[in-house]
Protein backbone atom coordinates (compact mmCIF):
# COMPACT_ATOMS: atom_id res chain seq x y z
CA UNK A 1 0.00 0.00 0.00
CA UNK A 2 2.98 2.72 1.12
CA UNK A 3 4.53 1.96 -2.10
CA UNK A 4 1.95 2.68 -4.43
CA UNK A 5 1.14 5.61 -2.73
CA UNK A 6 4.87 6.84 -2.97
CA UNK A 7 5.06 6.44 -6.49
CA UNK A 8 1.86 7.83 -7.07
CA UNK A 9 3.46 10.74 -5.24
CA UNK A 10 6.73 10.58 -7.30
CA UNK A 11 4.35 10.32 -10.85
CA UNK A 12 2.24 12.99 -10.15
CA UNK A 13 4.81 15.60 -8.80
CA UNK A 14 6.57 14.36 -12.13
CA UNK A 15 3.96 15.39 -14.07
CA UNK A 16 2.57 18.92 -12.67
CA UNK A 17 6.39 19.98 -12.74
CA UNK A 18 6.63 18.94 -16.49
CA UNK A 19 3.30 20.76 -17.53
CA UNK A 20 4.78 23.66 -15.61
CA UNK A 21 7.94 23.03 -17.14
CA UNK A 22 6.13 22.92 -20.92
CA UNK A 23 4.49 26.51 -20.70
CA UNK A 24 8.48 27.77 -20.81
CA UNK A 25 9.26 25.43 -23.61
CA UNK A 26 6.25 26.30 -25.34
CA UNK A 27 6.84 29.80 -25.15
CA UNK A 28 10.79 29.64 -26.22
CA UNK A 29 9.76 27.45 -29.14
CA UNK A 30 7.03 30.73 -29.97
CA UNK A 31 9.68 33.27 -29.97
CA UNK A 32 12.45 31.06 -31.75
CA UNK A 33 10.11 29.93 -34.61
CA UNK A 34 9.27 33.70 -35.01
CA UNK A 35 12.96 35.12 -35.08
CA UNK A 36 13.26 32.31 -37.41
CA UNK A 37 10.70 33.30 -39.57
CA UNK A 38 10.97 37.30 -39.50
CA UNK A 39 14.60 38.18 -38.72
CA UNK A 40 15.33 37.30 -42.41
CA UNK A 41 13.31 40.41 -43.77
CA UNK A 42 16.49 42.49 -42.04
CA UNK A 43 18.33 41.19 -45.19
CA UNK A 44 15.86 41.45 -47.38
CA UNK A 45 13.95 44.42 -47.67
CA UNK A 46 16.60 47.66 -46.48
CA UNK A 47 15.60 48.97 -43.42
CA UNK A 48 14.57 53.12 -44.87
CA UNK A 49 11.67 50.69 -46.83
CA UNK A 50 10.83 49.23 -43.67
CA UNK A 51 10.51 52.60 -42.21
CA UNK A 52 8.56 54.04 -44.84
CA UNK A 53 5.22 54.88 -45.19
CA UNK A 54 3.71 52.78 -48.08
CA UNK A 55 2.40 49.32 -47.44
CA UNK A 56 1.98 47.86 -50.85
CA UNK A 57 3.50 44.25 -50.60
CA UNK A 58 2.69 43.48 -54.21
CA UNK A 59 4.77 46.02 -55.44
CA UNK A 60 7.31 45.21 -53.10
CA UNK A 61 6.26 48.16 -50.61
CA UNK A 62 6.92 47.30 -46.99
CA UNK A 63 6.80 50.08 -45.07
CA UNK A 64 5.31 48.63 -41.61
CA UNK A 65 5.23 52.20 -40.22
CA UNK A 66 1.20 52.44 -40.69
CA UNK A 67 0.59 49.31 -39.39
CA UNK A 68 2.46 50.07 -35.86
CA UNK A 69 0.56 53.21 -35.65
CA UNK A 70 -2.50 51.97 -36.54
CA UNK A 71 -2.36 49.65 -33.93
CA UNK A 72 -1.01 52.29 -31.29
CA UNK A 73 -3.84 54.37 -31.82
CA UNK A 74 -6.34 51.28 -31.98
CA UNK A 75 -5.39 50.50 -28.46
CA UNK A 76 -4.73 53.85 -27.14
CA UNK A 77 -8.43 54.58 -28.08
CA UNK A 78 -9.58 50.80 -26.53
CA UNK A 79 -7.87 52.04 -23.47
CA UNK A 80 -9.21 55.22 -23.16
CA UNK A 81 -12.82 53.91 -23.15
CA UNK A 82 -11.62 50.25 -20.76
CA UNK A 83 -9.63 51.82 -18.07
CA UNK A 84 -12.51 54.32 -16.86
CA UNK A 85 -15.61 52.78 -17.64
CA UNK A 86 -13.60 49.04 -16.12
CA UNK A 87 -12.63 50.90 -13.20
CA UNK A 88 -15.46 52.70 -12.46
CA UNK A 89 -17.24 49.40 -13.02
CA UNK A 90 -15.22 47.73 -10.68
CA UNK A 91 -15.54 50.39 -8.14
CA UNK A 92 -18.99 50.65 -8.30
CA UNK A 93 -19.38 46.47 -8.08
CA UNK A 94 -16.90 45.98 -5.05
CA UNK A 95 -17.69 49.64 -3.16
CA UNK A 96 -21.41 50.73 -3.47
CA UNK A 97 -23.59 47.98 -5.00
CA UNK A 98 -25.96 46.23 -2.84
CA UNK A 99 -25.72 42.68 -2.56
CA UNK A 100 -28.05 41.00 -4.50
CA UNK A 101 -27.11 43.42 -7.42
CA UNK A 102 -23.34 42.29 -7.29
CA UNK A 103 -24.54 38.77 -7.50
CA UNK A 104 -26.24 39.81 -10.81
CA UNK A 105 -23.39 42.09 -12.33
CA UNK A 106 -20.25 39.91 -11.78
CA UNK A 107 -21.30 36.61 -13.54
CA UNK A 108 -22.99 38.83 -16.36
CA UNK A 109 -19.70 41.37 -16.97
CA UNK A 110 -17.76 37.96 -17.04
CA UNK A 111 -19.97 36.16 -19.41
CA UNK A 112 -19.27 39.72 -21.64
CA UNK A 113 -16.23 38.45 -21.58
CA UNK A 114 -16.77 35.26 -23.13
CA UNK A 115 -18.28 36.92 -25.82
CA UNK A 116 -17.18 35.75 -29.43
CA UNK A 117 -15.37 38.52 -31.30
CA UNK A 118 -16.54 38.12 -34.23
CA UNK A 119 -20.09 38.73 -32.81
CA UNK A 120 -18.63 42.12 -31.51
CA UNK A 121 -17.14 42.85 -34.82
CA UNK A 122 -20.57 42.55 -36.54
CA UNK A 123 -22.60 44.57 -34.39
CA UNK A 124 -19.84 47.13 -35.28
CA UNK A 125 -20.03 46.53 -38.96
CA UNK A 126 -24.26 47.05 -38.56
CA UNK A 127 -24.91 49.14 -35.26
CA UNK A 128 -21.60 50.82 -34.51
CA UNK A 129 -20.30 51.81 -37.65
CA UNK A 130 -23.18 53.39 -39.06
CA UNK A 131 -23.94 55.21 -36.00
CA UNK A 132 -20.09 57.01 -35.91
CA UNK A 133 -20.52 57.94 -39.56
CA UNK A 134 -23.88 59.52 -39.30
CA UNK A 135 -23.11 61.13 -36.29
CA UNK A 136 -19.96 62.70 -36.71
CA UNK A 137 -21.05 63.24 -40.73
CA UNK A 138 -17.97 61.23 -42.12
CA UNK A 139 -17.54 59.79 -45.37
CA UNK A 140 -17.09 56.06 -43.73
CA UNK A 141 -18.06 54.97 -40.36
CA UNK A 142 -15.59 52.15 -40.78
CA UNK A 143 -12.50 54.14 -38.74
CA UNK A 144 -10.02 53.45 -35.66
CA UNK A 145 -13.06 55.55 -33.49
CA UNK A 146 -14.92 52.54 -34.29
CA UNK A 147 -12.84 49.95 -33.06
CA UNK A 148 -11.39 51.66 -30.43
CA UNK A 149 -14.60 51.91 -29.13
CA UNK A 150 -15.21 48.17 -29.84
CA UNK A 151 -11.79 46.63 -28.53
CA UNK A 152 -12.37 49.10 -25.27
CA UNK A 153 -15.76 47.01 -25.52
CA UNK A 154 -13.96 43.79 -25.41
CA UNK A 155 -11.54 44.92 -22.59
CA UNK A 156 -13.79 45.89 -20.36
CA UNK A 157 -14.58 42.44 -18.80
CA UNK A 158 -10.82 41.65 -18.38
CA UNK A 159 -10.23 44.53 -16.28
CA UNK A 160 -13.42 44.40 -14.42
CA UNK A 161 -13.35 40.97 -12.83
CA UNK A 162 -9.23 41.81 -11.93
CA UNK A 163 -9.95 45.45 -10.72
CA UNK A 164 -12.55 43.72 -9.06
CA UNK A 165 -10.98 40.82 -7.62
CA UNK A 166 -7.77 43.27 -6.46
CA UNK A 167 -10.41 46.25 -4.47
CA UNK A 168 -12.10 42.94 -2.88
CA UNK A 169 -8.94 41.69 -1.01
CA UNK A 170 -8.56 45.17 0.72
CA UNK A 171 -9.13 44.52 4.01
CA UNK A 172 -12.39 45.95 5.55
CA UNK A 173 -10.74 47.74 8.38
CA UNK A 174 -8.86 49.78 6.19
CA UNK A 175 -12.29 51.45 4.75
CA UNK A 176 -13.47 51.32 8.14
CA UNK A 177 -10.27 52.90 9.43
CA UNK A 178 -11.30 55.67 6.50
CA UNK A 179 -14.72 56.06 7.39
CA UNK A 180 -13.91 56.17 11.21
CA UNK A 181 -11.72 59.74 10.54
CA UNK A 182 -14.67 61.16 8.40
CA UNK A 183 -14.35 60.06 4.98
CA UNK A 184 -16.79 60.06 2.28
CA UNK A 185 -17.61 56.76 1.06
CA UNK A 186 -16.18 58.96 -1.89
CA UNK A 187 -13.19 59.72 -0.23
CA UNK A 188 -12.60 56.68 1.07
CA UNK A 189 -12.44 55.16 -2.37
CA UNK A 190 -10.23 57.62 -4.24
CA UNK A 191 -7.71 57.75 -1.55
CA UNK A 192 -7.75 54.41 0.64
CA UNK A 193 -9.20 51.90 -1.18
CA UNK A 194 -7.98 52.27 -5.14
CA UNK A 195 -4.47 53.13 -3.41
CA UNK A 196 -3.94 50.19 -1.51
CA UNK A 197 -5.33 47.95 -4.34
CA UNK A 198 -2.93 49.66 -6.44
CA UNK A 199 -0.86 46.62 -8.36
CA UNK A 200 -3.63 44.74 -8.79
CA UNK A 201 -5.65 47.49 -10.60
CA UNK A 202 -2.21 48.04 -12.49
CA UNK A 203 -2.53 44.05 -13.58
CA UNK A 204 -5.94 44.59 -14.71
CA UNK A 205 -5.44 48.19 -16.88
CA UNK A 206 -2.21 46.06 -18.41
CA UNK A 207 -4.14 42.62 -19.14
CA UNK A 208 -7.24 44.70 -20.58
CA UNK A 209 -4.24 46.87 -22.85
CA UNK A 210 -3.12 43.17 -23.83
CA UNK A 211 -6.39 42.27 -24.71
CA UNK A 212 -6.74 45.46 -26.97
CA UNK A 213 -3.56 45.33 -28.44
CA UNK A 214 -4.01 41.41 -29.85
CA UNK A 215 -7.15 41.45 -30.68
CA UNK A 216 -7.80 40.67 -34.42
CA UNK A 217 -10.96 39.83 -35.66
CA UNK A 218 -13.17 42.69 -34.32
CA UNK A 219 -10.60 45.12 -35.17
CA UNK A 220 -10.04 43.77 -38.94
CA UNK A 221 -13.79 44.13 -39.31
CA UNK A 222 -14.46 47.51 -38.79
CA UNK A 223 -11.32 49.45 -38.93
CA UNK A 224 -11.79 49.60 -42.41
CA UNK A 225 -7.97 48.24 -43.14
CA UNK A 226 -6.29 51.53 -44.79
CA UNK A 227 -2.95 51.38 -44.33
CA UNK A 228 -2.13 54.84 -43.80
CA UNK A 229 0.58 56.20 -41.00
CA UNK A 230 -2.09 57.20 -38.15
CA UNK A 231 -0.02 60.05 -35.83
CA UNK A 232 -2.87 63.12 -35.83
CA UNK A 233 -5.37 63.16 -33.57
CA UNK A 234 -7.63 63.54 -36.78
CA UNK A 235 -6.83 60.26 -38.04
CA UNK A 236 -8.66 59.20 -35.47
CA UNK A 237 -11.47 59.65 -37.69
CA UNK A 238 -10.51 57.95 -40.84
CA UNK A 239 -9.93 54.07 -41.22
CA UNK A 240 -6.66 52.49 -39.78
CA UNK A 241 -4.92 49.03 -40.36
CA UNK A 242 -3.34 47.27 -37.58
CA UNK A 243 -0.55 44.95 -37.38
CA UNK A 244 -2.67 41.76 -36.56
CA UNK A 245 -5.10 42.75 -38.85
CA UNK A 246 -2.61 42.47 -41.53
CA UNK A 247 -0.94 39.50 -40.48
CA UNK A 248 -4.84 37.75 -40.36
CA UNK A 249 -6.05 39.40 -43.47
CA UNK A 250 -2.49 38.34 -45.58
CA UNK A 251 -0.78 35.54 -44.02
CA UNK A 252 -3.74 32.72 -45.94
CA UNK A 253 -2.41 34.54 -49.78
CA UNK A 254 1.44 34.57 -49.37
CA UNK A 255 3.67 32.27 -50.90
CA UNK A 256 5.43 30.30 -48.63
CA UNK A 257 9.24 31.60 -47.83
CA UNK A 258 8.98 34.97 -49.93
CA UNK A 259 9.79 38.57 -49.08
CA UNK A 260 6.04 39.05 -48.16
CA UNK A 261 6.37 35.90 -46.04
CA UNK A 262 8.78 36.93 -44.12
CA UNK A 263 7.79 40.65 -43.56
CA UNK A 264 4.39 39.19 -41.92
CA UNK A 265 6.39 37.06 -39.31
CA UNK A 266 8.36 39.90 -38.57
CA UNK A 267 5.77 42.56 -37.82
CA UNK A 268 4.40 39.26 -35.64
CA UNK A 269 7.99 39.99 -34.08
CA UNK A 270 7.44 43.27 -33.25
CA UNK A 271 4.10 43.05 -32.02
CA UNK A 272 5.57 40.42 -29.35
CA UNK A 273 8.02 42.91 -28.34
CA UNK A 274 5.68 45.30 -27.62
CA UNK A 275 2.92 43.39 -26.17
CA UNK A 276 6.12 42.26 -23.87
CA UNK A 277 7.42 45.69 -23.59
CA UNK A 278 4.04 46.51 -22.44
CA UNK A 279 3.94 43.54 -19.57
CA UNK A 280 7.65 43.84 -18.26
CA UNK A 281 6.43 47.87 -17.59
CA UNK A 282 3.80 46.92 -15.95
CA UNK A 283 5.19 43.80 -13.56
CA UNK A 284 8.34 46.09 -12.75
CA UNK A 285 6.19 48.54 -11.49
CA UNK A 286 3.68 46.09 -9.56
CA UNK A 287 7.42 44.77 -8.76
CA UNK A 288 8.83 47.71 -7.67
CA UNK A 289 5.96 48.70 -5.46
CA UNK A 290 6.40 45.13 -3.76
CA UNK A 291 9.37 45.51 -3.19
CA UNK A 292 9.69 48.93 -1.40
CA UNK A 293 6.80 47.32 0.90
CA UNK A 294 9.17 43.84 1.64
CA UNK A 295 11.70 46.30 2.12
CA UNK A 296 10.29 48.55 4.95
CA UNK A 297 7.88 45.32 6.16
CA UNK A 298 11.95 43.73 7.14
CA UNK B 1 -19.16 65.63 36.31
CA UNK B 2 -20.86 66.21 33.38
CA UNK B 3 -22.59 63.58 31.42
CA UNK B 4 -21.36 63.86 27.82
CA UNK B 5 -23.25 60.83 26.20
CA UNK B 6 -26.68 59.75 27.12
CA UNK B 7 -28.04 56.24 26.17
CA UNK B 8 -31.47 55.98 26.40
CA UNK B 9 -32.78 52.42 25.89
CA UNK B 10 -30.88 50.97 22.91
CA UNK B 11 -31.33 47.85 21.66
CA UNK B 12 -29.83 46.58 18.65
CA UNK B 13 -30.63 43.59 15.96
CA UNK B 14 -28.08 42.23 13.03
CA UNK B 15 -29.29 41.15 9.73
CA UNK B 16 -28.56 37.86 10.88
CA UNK B 17 -30.69 37.15 13.89
CA UNK B 18 -28.03 38.08 16.60
CA UNK B 19 -29.96 40.27 18.95
CA UNK B 20 -26.35 42.43 20.48
CA UNK B 21 -27.62 45.25 22.42
CA UNK B 22 -30.71 44.40 25.02
CA UNK B 23 -32.38 47.78 26.08
CA UNK B 24 -29.05 49.64 26.84
CA UNK B 25 -28.91 52.81 29.50
CA UNK B 26 -25.96 54.10 30.52
CA UNK B 27 -24.51 57.80 30.87
CA UNK B 28 -21.04 58.81 30.15
CA UNK B 29 -19.72 61.46 31.94
CA UNK B 30 -16.93 63.60 30.46
CA UNK B 31 -13.30 63.73 30.98
CA UNK B 32 -12.82 60.68 32.59
CA UNK B 33 -11.86 57.06 31.30
CA UNK B 34 -15.01 54.50 31.00
CA UNK B 35 -14.54 51.07 30.28
CA UNK B 36 -16.73 48.47 28.70
CA UNK B 37 -15.93 45.34 29.61
CA UNK B 38 -17.32 41.35 29.67
CA UNK B 39 -17.01 38.51 27.47
CA UNK B 40 -16.61 38.09 23.90
CA UNK B 41 -19.62 38.72 22.16
CA UNK B 42 -21.18 41.39 24.89
CA UNK B 43 -22.03 43.96 22.35
CA UNK B 44 -18.82 46.08 23.41
CA UNK B 45 -17.72 46.51 20.07
CA UNK B 46 -21.39 47.03 18.92
CA UNK B 47 -22.00 49.77 21.27
CA UNK B 48 -19.23 51.44 20.51
CA UNK B 49 -19.71 51.25 16.76
CA UNK B 50 -22.87 52.96 17.45
CA UNK B 51 -21.63 55.97 19.24
CA UNK B 52 -19.85 57.09 15.70
CA UNK B 53 -22.50 55.12 13.42
CA UNK B 54 -19.98 53.02 12.02
CA UNK B 55 -22.41 50.49 12.43
CA UNK B 56 -24.67 52.26 9.71
CA UNK B 57 -22.25 50.64 6.84
CA UNK B 58 -22.98 47.02 8.15
CA UNK B 59 -26.34 45.38 8.13
CA UNK B 60 -28.28 45.69 10.90
CA UNK B 61 -32.23 44.85 10.82
CA UNK B 62 -33.29 46.79 13.92
CA UNK B 63 -32.22 49.27 15.98
CA UNK B 64 -34.18 51.22 18.63
CA UNK B 65 -33.57 53.75 21.53
CA UNK B 66 -31.63 57.43 21.76
CA UNK B 67 -28.06 58.04 22.00
CA UNK B 68 -27.43 61.63 23.19
CA UNK B 69 -24.13 63.57 22.17
CA UNK B 70 -24.38 67.04 23.89
CA UNK B 71 -28.06 66.93 23.48
CA UNK B 72 -28.18 65.51 19.82
CA UNK B 73 -29.60 62.43 19.11
CA UNK B 74 -27.22 61.01 17.19
CA UNK B 75 -29.03 57.90 15.46
CA UNK B 76 -31.58 60.54 13.65
CA UNK B 77 -31.71 59.78 10.02
CA UNK B 78 -31.01 63.89 9.60
CA UNK B 79 -27.13 63.69 11.98
CA UNK B 80 -24.36 64.40 9.79
CA UNK B 81 -22.47 61.11 10.15
CA UNK B 82 -19.43 62.83 8.35
CA UNK B 83 -19.13 65.40 11.26
CA UNK B 84 -20.10 62.90 14.22
CA UNK B 85 -17.20 60.91 13.10
CA UNK B 86 -14.71 63.58 13.30
CA UNK B 87 -16.04 64.61 16.64
CA UNK B 88 -16.37 60.95 18.07
CA UNK B 89 -12.43 59.40 16.80
CA UNK B 90 -11.87 56.13 16.95
CA UNK B 91 -9.51 53.56 17.26
CA UNK B 92 -9.20 50.17 16.20
CA UNK B 93 -8.29 46.51 18.07
CA UNK B 94 -5.53 45.95 14.80
CA UNK B 95 -3.90 49.05 14.09
CA UNK B 96 -4.76 50.29 10.73
CA UNK B 97 -2.39 52.30 9.06
CA UNK B 98 -3.32 54.14 6.04
CA UNK B 99 -1.22 52.86 2.93
CA UNK B 100 0.66 55.99 3.14
CA UNK B 101 3.86 57.92 4.86
CA UNK B 102 3.35 58.57 8.40
CA UNK B 103 2.94 62.32 8.16
CA UNK B 104 0.30 61.75 5.50
CA UNK B 105 -1.36 59.28 8.03
CA UNK B 106 -2.03 62.14 10.69
CA UNK B 107 -3.18 64.51 8.13
CA UNK B 108 -5.22 62.55 6.31
CA UNK B 109 -8.10 63.24 8.36
CA UNK B 110 -7.71 67.44 8.59
CA UNK B 111 -7.00 67.45 5.06
CA UNK B 112 -10.20 65.53 4.32
CA UNK B 113 -11.88 68.21 6.60
CA UNK B 114 -10.81 70.78 4.30
CA UNK B 115 -7.72 72.05 6.15
CA UNK B 116 -4.82 72.27 3.86
CA UNK B 117 -2.53 75.08 5.23
CA UNK B 118 1.06 73.06 5.93
CA UNK B 119 1.37 75.38 8.84
CA UNK B 120 -1.70 74.09 10.18
CA UNK B 121 -0.86 70.83 9.21
CA UNK B 122 2.76 70.67 10.60
CA UNK B 123 1.16 71.86 14.21
CA UNK B 124 -1.55 69.18 14.29
CA UNK B 125 1.52 66.37 13.83
CA UNK B 126 3.57 67.69 16.08
CA UNK B 127 1.01 68.18 18.79
CA UNK B 128 -1.12 64.87 18.75
CA UNK B 129 2.39 62.82 17.92
CA UNK B 130 3.49 64.27 21.35
CA UNK B 131 -0.41 63.54 22.86
CA UNK B 132 0.32 59.83 21.77
CA UNK B 133 3.70 59.46 23.37
CA UNK B 134 5.34 58.75 20.19
CA UNK B 135 6.76 61.78 19.26
CA UNK B 136 10.08 61.04 20.44
CA UNK B 137 10.48 58.05 18.76
CA UNK B 138 9.63 58.89 15.29
CA UNK B 139 9.94 62.52 14.87
CA UNK B 140 13.02 61.70 12.39
CA UNK B 141 11.30 59.56 9.59
CA UNK B 142 7.62 61.15 9.24
CA UNK B 143 7.94 60.78 5.60
CA UNK B 144 8.48 56.82 6.33
CA UNK B 145 5.84 54.55 4.99
CA UNK B 146 3.70 53.87 8.35
CA UNK B 147 3.49 50.57 8.03
CA UNK B 148 7.27 49.93 8.52
CA UNK B 149 6.80 51.02 12.24
CA UNK B 150 6.20 48.23 14.45
CA UNK B 151 2.66 47.48 15.86
CA UNK B 152 2.92 49.14 19.04
CA UNK B 153 3.74 52.14 17.51
CA UNK B 154 1.46 51.73 14.38
CA UNK B 155 -1.19 51.76 17.14
CA UNK B 156 -0.05 55.25 18.51
CA UNK B 157 0.11 56.58 15.21
CA UNK B 158 -3.37 55.80 14.85
CA UNK B 159 -4.23 57.03 18.52
CA UNK B 160 -2.42 60.55 16.85
CA UNK B 161 -4.17 60.30 13.82
CA UNK B 162 -7.71 60.12 15.54
CA UNK B 163 -6.08 63.23 18.13
CA UNK B 164 -5.32 65.19 14.89
CA UNK B 165 -8.85 66.11 14.43
CA UNK B 166 -9.43 67.49 17.50
CA UNK B 167 -12.49 65.26 18.43
CA UNK B 168 -14.59 65.21 21.74
CA UNK B 169 -14.79 61.50 22.42
CA UNK B 170 -11.95 59.08 21.65
CA UNK B 171 -13.56 55.44 21.31
CA UNK B 172 -10.72 52.59 22.04
CA UNK B 173 -11.63 49.04 21.08
CA UNK B 174 -9.06 46.92 22.25
CA UNK B 175 -6.26 48.87 21.61
CA UNK B 176 -3.57 47.14 23.13
CA UNK B 177 -4.63 43.69 22.10
CA UNK B 178 -1.46 43.24 20.09
CA UNK B 179 0.87 44.31 21.85
CA UNK B 180 3.57 44.07 23.96
CA UNK B 181 3.84 45.26 28.11
CA UNK B 182 5.51 48.18 27.45
CA UNK B 183 3.55 49.56 24.32
CA UNK B 184 0.29 48.60 26.54
CA UNK B 185 2.21 50.79 29.55
CA UNK B 186 2.56 53.70 27.37
CA UNK B 187 -0.79 53.83 25.31
CA UNK B 188 -2.84 53.63 28.68
CA UNK B 189 -0.68 56.38 30.72
CA UNK B 190 -1.31 58.17 27.40
CA UNK B 191 -5.16 57.91 28.03
CA UNK B 192 -4.75 59.30 31.99
CA UNK B 193 -3.20 62.26 30.24
CA UNK B 194 -6.34 62.44 27.35
CA UNK B 195 -9.00 62.13 29.91
CA UNK B 196 -8.32 65.56 30.88
CA UNK B 197 -8.72 66.96 27.34
CA UNK B 198 -11.14 64.47 26.20
CA UNK B 199 -14.44 61.92 27.15
CA UNK B 200 -12.62 58.19 26.89
CA UNK B 201 -14.26 54.97 26.03
CA UNK B 202 -12.15 52.12 25.93
CA UNK B 203 -12.83 48.40 25.51
CA UNK B 204 -10.16 46.92 27.38
CA UNK B 205 -8.98 43.19 26.02
CA UNK B 206 -8.73 42.08 29.40
CA UNK B 207 -10.30 42.38 33.07
CA UNK B 208 -6.77 43.49 34.45
CA UNK B 209 -6.44 46.34 31.94
CA UNK B 210 -10.25 47.25 32.58
CA UNK B 211 -9.22 47.53 36.47
CA UNK B 212 -6.13 49.21 35.98
CA UNK B 213 -7.87 52.18 33.57
CA UNK B 214 -11.44 52.80 34.76
CA UNK B 215 -13.04 55.37 36.18
CA UNK B 216 -15.97 54.34 35.75
CA UNK B 217 -17.03 50.53 34.28
CA UNK B 218 -19.82 48.69 32.75
CA UNK B 219 -20.06 45.11 32.72
CA UNK B 220 -21.27 43.79 29.90
CA UNK B 221 -22.73 40.07 29.34
CA UNK B 222 -24.49 38.96 26.57
CA UNK B 223 -25.92 42.11 24.83
CA UNK B 224 -27.54 42.95 28.41
CA UNK B 225 -25.57 46.10 30.36
CA UNK B 226 -25.18 43.98 33.94
CA UNK B 227 -23.58 46.51 36.16
CA UNK B 228 -22.43 50.46 35.65
CA UNK B 229 -20.46 52.29 38.43
CA UNK B 230 -17.54 53.82 39.45
CA UNK B 231 -14.48 51.48 38.52
CA UNK B 232 -13.48 51.05 42.14
CA UNK B 233 -16.68 49.84 43.22
CA UNK B 234 -17.05 47.87 40.43
CA UNK B 235 -14.00 45.91 40.91
CA UNK B 236 -13.78 45.78 44.63
CA UNK B 237 -17.53 45.71 45.62
CA UNK B 238 -19.74 44.92 42.95
CA UNK B 239 -23.47 44.64 43.58
CA UNK B 240 -24.18 41.39 41.07
CA UNK B 241 -23.12 38.22 41.63
CA UNK B 242 -22.19 37.94 37.52
CA UNK B 243 -20.14 40.89 37.66
CA UNK B 244 -18.51 39.41 41.03
CA UNK B 245 -17.37 36.15 39.30
CA UNK B 246 -16.45 37.57 35.92
CA UNK B 247 -14.02 39.85 37.88
CA UNK B 248 -12.61 37.63 40.14
CA UNK B 249 -12.09 34.81 37.15
CA UNK B 250 -14.77 32.60 38.02
CA UNK B 251 -16.03 32.36 34.38
CA UNK B 252 -15.05 34.25 31.22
Amino acid sequence: MEKTLNWREFLITRLVRASGYSAIVFVALIFFFLLREGLPTLGEVPISTLLSLRWYPIENYFGILPLVTGSIMVTLGATMVAVPFGIGTAVYISEIAPRWMREILKPLVELLGGLPSVVLGFLGILVLSPFVRTLLDLPTGLTALTGSLLLGGIAVPTVVSIAEDALDSVPRSYREGAWALGATRWQTIWRVTLPAAKSGVLTAIMLGVGRAIGETMTVMMVTGNAPVLAVTPGSLFSPVRTMTATIAAEMGEVANGSIHYHTLFFIGMVLFIISLAVNVAASSVVFRSKQRAERVLS
Amino acid sequence: MADKIIIENLSLTYADGVESLRNISLNVPENAVSVLFGPAGGGKSTLLRCLNRLNDLTEVRASVGRILIDGENILDPKTDVIALRRKVGMVFARPVVLPMSIRQNLTYGLELAGENRKSRLDEAVERSLKLAAIWDEIKDRLDDPAIALSGGQQQRVCLARVLALQPEIILLDEPTSGLDPISTGKVESALQELKKEYTVILVPHSVQQAARTADYAAFFLQGELVEYGEGKTIFTTPREKRTEDYVTGRFG
